[in-house]
């Protein structure tokens, strides 16, 4: 088959989503495949892939265009195939406000939470009800952009004073900000694939500074993973999503806190983890979710 | 039940890579690429101000002249006769120097590094300005020093903190400091403060590292004298050809005693045996023509005080008055200083959306102090474009104060 590995493009995820595409073109290669990386930050998407044709794209970009249905529309357009979620699911679980309505609506258990819009704030005097934000999901909290990954902007909030600054950080990344309970317990990472949504074993997370930020997540050896999870038992209820972040609590319950559509793929990524601990090597990982994209048409 | 380990390595690593980890900044900087993103970050100097023919000419007879020797090998110490340019360039400061004493490093960045390998060992105090050369501080944190912060003005190093803490019992290795035109800060240590700094290390037997990467973009003023020109004897001198021709060519250097010296050629040989006989013989013709490295330098002098002129004047017209920024009268920095609740780590994102970029603050303190500052670089955008990213900065820095107003009213 003919592939293009969208990788790249321009959002701060830039050179993980690199090297996540790097990677996943050296395991299609592999599997006998022509391959190569086309970076929309580069080069005019649409041009490139005029040019060479491919019979399907694999989406290896990360963060505002590549996960939140933007690149997938376009290549609908294009009536080009694309690994991954279709734009509609990738716009309602990139934006953290949504993705937290719809959660809650299916009766899939997610921490309280509040949003905060920043016009809000400028236009209709919000700032006045903060004392509501954290009466409401109470403290510790976490303080998020909607829309953003890899834990950029990403606050955490012991103290009601140290709120301000928390949204002004979520803030800088995003219109909008959504402050969640904080739960104490394991933190855990599930990842879903193929055609059936297969779950591969839990990888539980457990940073060294205590705090799973940007840092912690691509410098290796700031985090130490189990693979799978220390848990007694697994839990039951699992959402059928690519790659769930959960908090597994002090009595067993898990907490979903977000879905990514578009899961790192490079050498401290965790779905490739998971994929391991089945005892799937990269290919084979790659080969299953091409094998989904393939069968969806 | 298994761990997985990402890195099999991850308990062999050196304690010393503890403090090199991925960052966030570096991660919006790729954005900050964009060509609609007005970069106001990097200290990129303005190469394209020299003169293509002349540029031509050197290469042609480098190889022409010294081909076989441009290939080859060479000592660590670095070739002789640029050795002697390079003391023709620091007398233009009054610098006097034997060429003997000099060892050419791959830039003075490789210098600051062989100054750290040689006499830094662990738990060593380092005092550096607050702030500082972000990359003085990661070629010394290799090493493992505790660094003592010493606060700055717009005079620069105020030597009194140095002194109170030599009063305290502190006896730092050494003391490292730009003392024209800094990076980040832009300031330049007054006279009577470099007088003070040098009698106070000479007594207490603290050598001075002074490095001088910007003394010759110079706008106004008269020059102040090197450290080194005060007290040969007990201040280490760095100096780079980055600034007055070419960042490419990686051609740096260290002036000191010859005890010192030895051991820094030894250092650099156990790095990378020799500089690049190449690119010192280029430099060596650069500056063996007088009229063309005068003018060539003239000529960028020219350009980063008239960009220079620009920021400050955009910066006057659009930055809320909570702001203060320094002055600088030479260099290629202006540094910022916001009120104390700004987060410039943080606001970078917000930054890049409305295309422009700076360094934050806190990468010139290493003590995590510096979230309210930035650094803003005059020297790589056309005056069009400062003009543009500064006024983009202003409106954004308008609408953080708003927001902070609206957040502080609950």
């Amino acid at each position: 088959m003919k592939i293009a590995v969208l990788a790249g493009g321009r959002t701060p995820e830039r050179d993980v989503s690199l090297r996540s595409g790097q990677r996943m073109t050296t395991s299609l290669v592999e599997l006998g495949h022509e391959a190569w990386i086309v970076d929309p930050g580069e080069t005019s998407l649409v041009e490139s892939l005029g040019e060479r044709g491919p019979d399907l794209c694999w989406l290896a970009l990360h963060g505002k265009e590549g996960e939140d249905g933007t690149v997938q529309r376009l290549l609908d357009l294009l009536d080009l195939r694309y690994t991954g979620t279709a734009p509609f699911g990738c716009e309602i679980a990139f934006d953290k406000v949504l993705a937290k309505d719809a959660m809650a609506h299916e009766g899939i258990p997610t921490p309280p939470w509040v949003v905060v819009e920043g016009w809000a704030l400028r236009d209709l005097g919000a700032g006045a009800a903060l004392g509501d934000v954290v009466a409401r999901v109470g403290l510790p909290c976490v303080v998020k952009p909607s829309r953003s990954g890899s834990a950029l902007g990403v606050g955490f909030v012991d103290r009601a004073t140290d709120l301000p600054q928390a949204l002004m950080a979520a803030l800088s990344y995003s219109g909008a900000a959504v402050i969640e309970a904080k739960i104490e317990g394991r933190e855990v990472a599930a990842a879903l694939v193929g055609e059936t949504l297969e779950p591969l074993p839990l990888v539980e997370i457990v940073p060294k500074s205590g705090v799973y930020d940007y840092a912690a997540r691509y410098t290796a050896g700031a985090t130490e993973y189990f693979c799978p999870a220390r848990l007694e038992d697994e839990p039951a209820v699992l959402p059928t999503l690519p790659r769930v972040d959960l908090i597994i609590d002090d009595h067993d319950r898990p907490w979903v806190l977000e879905v990514n559509v578009s899961p790192g793929m490079t050498e401290t990524s965790l779905v490739p983890m998971a994929a391991h601990a089945r005892g799937m090597a990269l290919k084979d990982l790659c080969d299953v979710i091409l094998r989904s994209a393939a069968a969806r048409l | 039940m298994a761990e997985f380990s990402i890195d099999r390595f991850v308990d062999r690593y050196a304690e010393r890579t503890a403090g090199m980890s991925a960052s966030e900044v570096r991660a919006l900087f790729a954005v900050a690429s964009r060509p609609d993103v007005v970069s106001l970050a990097g200290g990129m100097p303005f190469v394209d101000a020299l003169p293509a023919q002349a540029l031509l000419d050197v290469s042609t007879e480098v190889i022409a002249d010294a081909r076989s020797q441009a290939l080859q090998y060479g000592g660590g110490q670095g070739q002789l006769a640029l050795r002697e340019r390079l003391a023709m360039l620091m007398a233009e400061e009054d610098v006097a120097a034997d060429p003997g004493d000099v060892v050419i490093t791959t830039g003075a960045q490789q210098a600051l590094d062989l100054l750290g390998k040689i006499f830094i060992d662990p738990g060593d105090t380092i005092a550096v300005e607050a702030p500082s050369y972000v990359g003085a501080l990661t070629a010394f944190a290799a090493y493992q020093p505790r660094f003592l912060t010493l606060e700055t003005d717009d005079d620069g190093m105020i030597v009194e903190d140095l002194e109170r803490a030599i009063v305290r019992g502190e006896r730092p290795t050494f003391v490292y400091t730009v003392p024209n035109f800094g990076n980040p800060a832009g300031v330049t240590m007054s006279r009577a403060r470099r007088e003070h700094l040098v009698s106070l290390c000479r007594e207490a037997g603290i050598p001075i590292v002074e490095d001088n990467p910007y003394g010759l973009l110079r706008f106004e003023g008269e020059p102040l004298p090197c450290l080194r020109s005060l007290d040969p004897h007990n201040v280490i001198y760095l100096g780079t050809v980055s600034k007055t021709f070419s960042p490419g060519v990686r051609v740096g250097w260290v002036l000191a005693d010859p005890s010192v010296i030895q051991r820094v050629v030894l250092a650099k040989e156990a790095a990378d045996l020799c500089g690049s006989n190449f690119t010192m013989l280029l430099t060596e013709r650069w500056f063996s023509d007088e009229a063309r490295w005068r003018g060539a330098l003239e000529r960028l002098v020219a350009a980063y005080r008239s960009r220079r002129d620009a920021m400050l004047r955009a910066i006057e017209k659009h930055f809320p008055p909570t702001a203060a920024w320094t002055r600088p009268a030479g260099g290629f920095y202006v540094w910022v200083s916001l009120p104390e609740w700004f987060d410039t780590t943080a606001m970078l994102a917000a930054a890049v959306e409305r295309r422009v970029a700076y360094v934050p603050g806190s990468a010139f303190y290493p003590d995590g102090r510096g979230r309210d500052r930035m650094r803003l670089a005059f020297c790589y955008p056309t005056e069009e474009r400062i003009l543009e990213g500064v006024a983009r900065l202003g409106s954004l820095l308008e609408d953080e104060e708003e927001l902070f107003r609206s957040l502080r009213g609950s």
